[in-house]
């Protein structure tokens, strides 16, 4: 079992927004959350991350039988806990290959590994830079700094295949896409797909599940998961839209 | 908040490694200062009696000052009379200084502060003239650039042994009248460093001086003079440490250049003076004038400094741009941090046609830090064509610190141009959260968003050094954000 969420409360400044999410996720599995904007998709990635701002109020969650809510960020991290962010963030002067190797040997290290050096680093990044199609002039560029919307999630999905996660949370990942960074990003998550990892997507809309086929489809709607079911629960939700469960789940 | 409150007490109480004592046979003159006093001085460096006359004058000149009132620091007022003006470890004998003859204890305090100063350990290409209170106690590698007819040495052997030099140069930048604490300087200075690179020589090495406070009660005033030569070059670095202790001690040092037709100079500091304790007390006042001329066509001098000691800097690194095409620049990175004040930038100061100047600053200010950037750009009529570009950027850790910027532009002419950029940034949650969720620790974090920050200036750095103010610069920041 690599994730087991259970009657998670949580909140941001005394607001609760997760009000009881139950979830399960088992090795080789890929995992789709799907809701209408502020159903509480973002706040279920950031509080498994471990950002600070958000409040557990009760519950708990256990990744591969620990308690996850006990670690710090980058404990999860080293624990191999990944998330793809929304909304990547900017680090002037600091350059990729610098910053991701920063990350992976402060991993590797809590691990009892040996740290990479630069050259073997960038024999790692270079073979993973090939599953997303980018160029190695992106490990020279500063962190996210001048990047096209679709080269940070790139950038988001080649960390992600360096740092080979347990658990790969993507955060909205399809936005901000046109279709063929879509397929090239989705590409690239598939070819990590294992039977010893999982992933939880986290999406708005069906069809970044068009491209990395999901084995479960939850429906989060104002904190709760309302409905679960197969790939064609996507299918379903994107036909009819929110407001059909929605009405269904105020009845 | 509760790792990052954990981060705060873990750190806050962060020692500064460099902070311990030498027990040495100190030759300490009594606290005050007066006409005899500096003639003592002068005496027990057997100067010759224009310098003592000089050094008179200075401290005439000096009476009639006051402190200068502008820079936004604060500090209770300095009891002159209180302070020590010469301080040096005794000699185990006399005649001709070598390594052989300085003593074990001070050998071992610059090997702890990870200067080692037997040559053959010294990093590959550096000279190093080490000052050890008052005085230079080592200076290595002289036979070697002596070769190419290099002088480098300590600025007592140069009034001895080079006096035509030091007296047509010194004071040639920074006059005895310049200011309040260049004035005392140039009356009490007791020792510091020399070099002149003669016509044509490219210095094969870097040259350094290395600055030990030691002594307690006592101020340290040395003097720096450097001549480039035309066409020659050099690049030399200082570095500074003192001990900790509960009170304020005065470092009122003077630095002056010289670059002569097509001649570069290159001058970068590692200053890291005590900063004094979590609570402000103790640590270093740092009140020192540094200038150069660009005396010689298209000649050029480069400031680069990293500043992230003493409890308050007052610091103004400038160039006086005379020659035709002559090339200024001032890198700069100054962190204030727990109570620390940094009040610093430059002067650029066009004279010659087609001058240029670049202003990079980096201003980082954490804990109760306050941090001002004082710069003047004054392009003079005759200056046409010149060029100035400054960017001053400042980053905040915490919302208890301060950051200010005093900009002065005067361009009193028409072909001239000059930009000014200026940013404040803070370092935010969403950083350290985006590291810490690829695995990097908080501390690793901020140290990894500063030095991205300065990188423009820690490029400027010589290679070993950039290294080492790297780490210096995590270390000065250790447990500043939560």
């Amino acid at each position: 079992m690599i994730l087991e969420i259970r009657n998670l409360h949580a909140g941001i400044e005394g607001t609760e927004i997760l009000k009881g999410i139950d979830l399960t996720v088992k090795a080789g599995e890929v995992h789709a959350i799907m809701g209408p904007n502020g159903s509480g998709k973002s706040t279920l990635a950031g509080v498994l991350a471990g950002r600070e701002e958000y409040e557990v109020t009760e519950g708990e969650v256990l990744f591969r039988g620990e308690n996850l809510l006990e670690m710090s960020p980058e404990e999860r991290a080293a624990a191999g806990v990944f998330l793809a962010f929304q909304y990547p963030v900017e680090i002037p002067g600091v350059n990729s290959a610098y910053f991701l190797r920063t990350g992976l040997n402060s991993i590797r290290k809590s691990r009892g590994e040996e740290e990479l050096d630069a050259l073997d680093f960038l024999k790692l990044a270079r073979e993973k830079l090939k599953l997303v199609q980018m160029d190695e002039a992106f490990l020279k560029r500063s962190v996210n700094e001048g990047f096209s919307g679709g080269e940070k999630k790139r950038h988001e999905i080649f960390q992600m295949a360096v740092l080979d996660p347990v658990l790969g949370i993507l955060d909205e990942t399809d936005s901000g896409l046109d279709i063929d960074a879509l397929r090239i990003v989705a590409a690239g998550v598939n070819s990590l797909r294992r039977a010893d990892n999982a992933f939880l997507v986290v999406t708005h809309y069906q069809r970044l599940l068009n491209h990395i086929i999901p084995d479960v489809v939850h429906v989060l709607l104002d904190g709760r998961i309302v409905q679960s079911g197969g790939k064609e629960l996507a299918l379903q939700l994107e036909a009819e839209g929110y407001d059909r469960i929605k009405q269904a789940a105020t009845v | 908040m509760d790792a990052a409150t954990k981060t705060i007490e873990e750190f806050a109480g962060q020692e500064y490694k460099y902070g311990f004592v030498t027990e040495v046979d100190s030759d300490v003159v009594p606290p005050g200062l007066d006409e005899s006093v500096i003639r003592l001085i002068s005496e027990k460096k057997e100067e010759p009696s224009w310098l003592t006359q000089w050094r008179l004058r200075a401290y005439r000149h000096w009476r009639t000052m006051a402190e200068p009132r502008w820079p936004k620091v604060h500090f209770p007022k300095i009891d002159y009379q209180a302070i020590s003006y010469y301080a040096a470890p005794k000699k185990k004998s006399e005649g001709p200084k070598s390594l052989e003859e300085v003593d074990p204890e001070i050998l071992a305090t610059y090997e702890k502060l990870g200067i080692p100063l037997k040559e053959q350990e010294v990093l590959a290409g550096v000279a190093v003239d080490a000052v050890f209170d008052s005085v230079s106690v080592a200076t290595t590698f002289r036979e070697k650039l002596s070769e190419l007819g290099i002088i480098f040495c300590s600025f007592s052997e140069a009034v001895k042994e080079h006096p035509d030099l030091v007296r047509e140069y010194l004071g040639s930048v920074v006059p005895y009248t310049d200011n309040f604490f260049a004035s005392l300087n140039s009356a009490v200075f007791s020792d510091g460093s020399f070099c002149y690179v003669p016509k044509g020589v490219q210095c094969p090495m870097e040259l350094s001086t290395y600055f030990r406070i030691n002594a307690a009660n006592t101020g340290q005033f040395e003097r720096t003079l450097l001549i480039a030569d035309e066409g020659a070059s050099v690049s030399y670095l200082e570095g500074c440490t003192a001990p900790m202790r509960d009170e304020n001690q005065l470092h009122a040092a003077v630095v002056e250049l010289v670059a002569l037709a097509g001649a570069k100079i290159k001058y970068s500091t590692v200053q890291n003076w005590y900063p004094g304790d979590a609570s402000g007390r103790g640590g270093i006042y740092n009140f020192v004038t540094k200038r150069g001329a660009c005396r010689g066509e298209a000649s050029k001098i480069s400031w680069t400094q990293v500043e992230t000691g003493s409890a308050i800097t007052w610091k103004y690194p400038s160039c006086i741009l005379q020659g035709d095409g002559s090339i200024g620049e001032f890198y700069s990175v100054a962190v204030a941090n727990s109570r620390q004040q940094a009040d610093t930038g430059t002067k650029m100061i066009h004279i010659g046609k087609g001058t240029r100047s670049t202003i990079v600053s980096k201003g980082i200010s954490a804990g109760y830090g306050q941090n001002s950037y004082r710069g003047l750009v004054r392009i003079t009529p005759k200056a046409t064509g010149s060029r100035n570009f400054t960017q001053c950027d400042s980053m905040l850790l915490g919302d208890k610190c301060g950051a200010h910027t005093f900009p002065y532009i005067e361009v009193q002419n028409d072909s001239s141009q000059v930009e000014h950029e200026a940013s404040t940034s803070k370092i935010g949650e969403d950083q350290i959260f985006y590291c810490n969720q690829r695995g990097i620790s908080t501390e690793d974090a901020v140290s990894l968003i500063v030095n991205g920050f300065c990188k423009e200036v820690l490029a400027e750095l010589p290679m070993e050094f950039a290294v080492e103010a790297q780490k210096l610069l995590g270390i000065s920041l250790e447990g500043s954000v939560g």
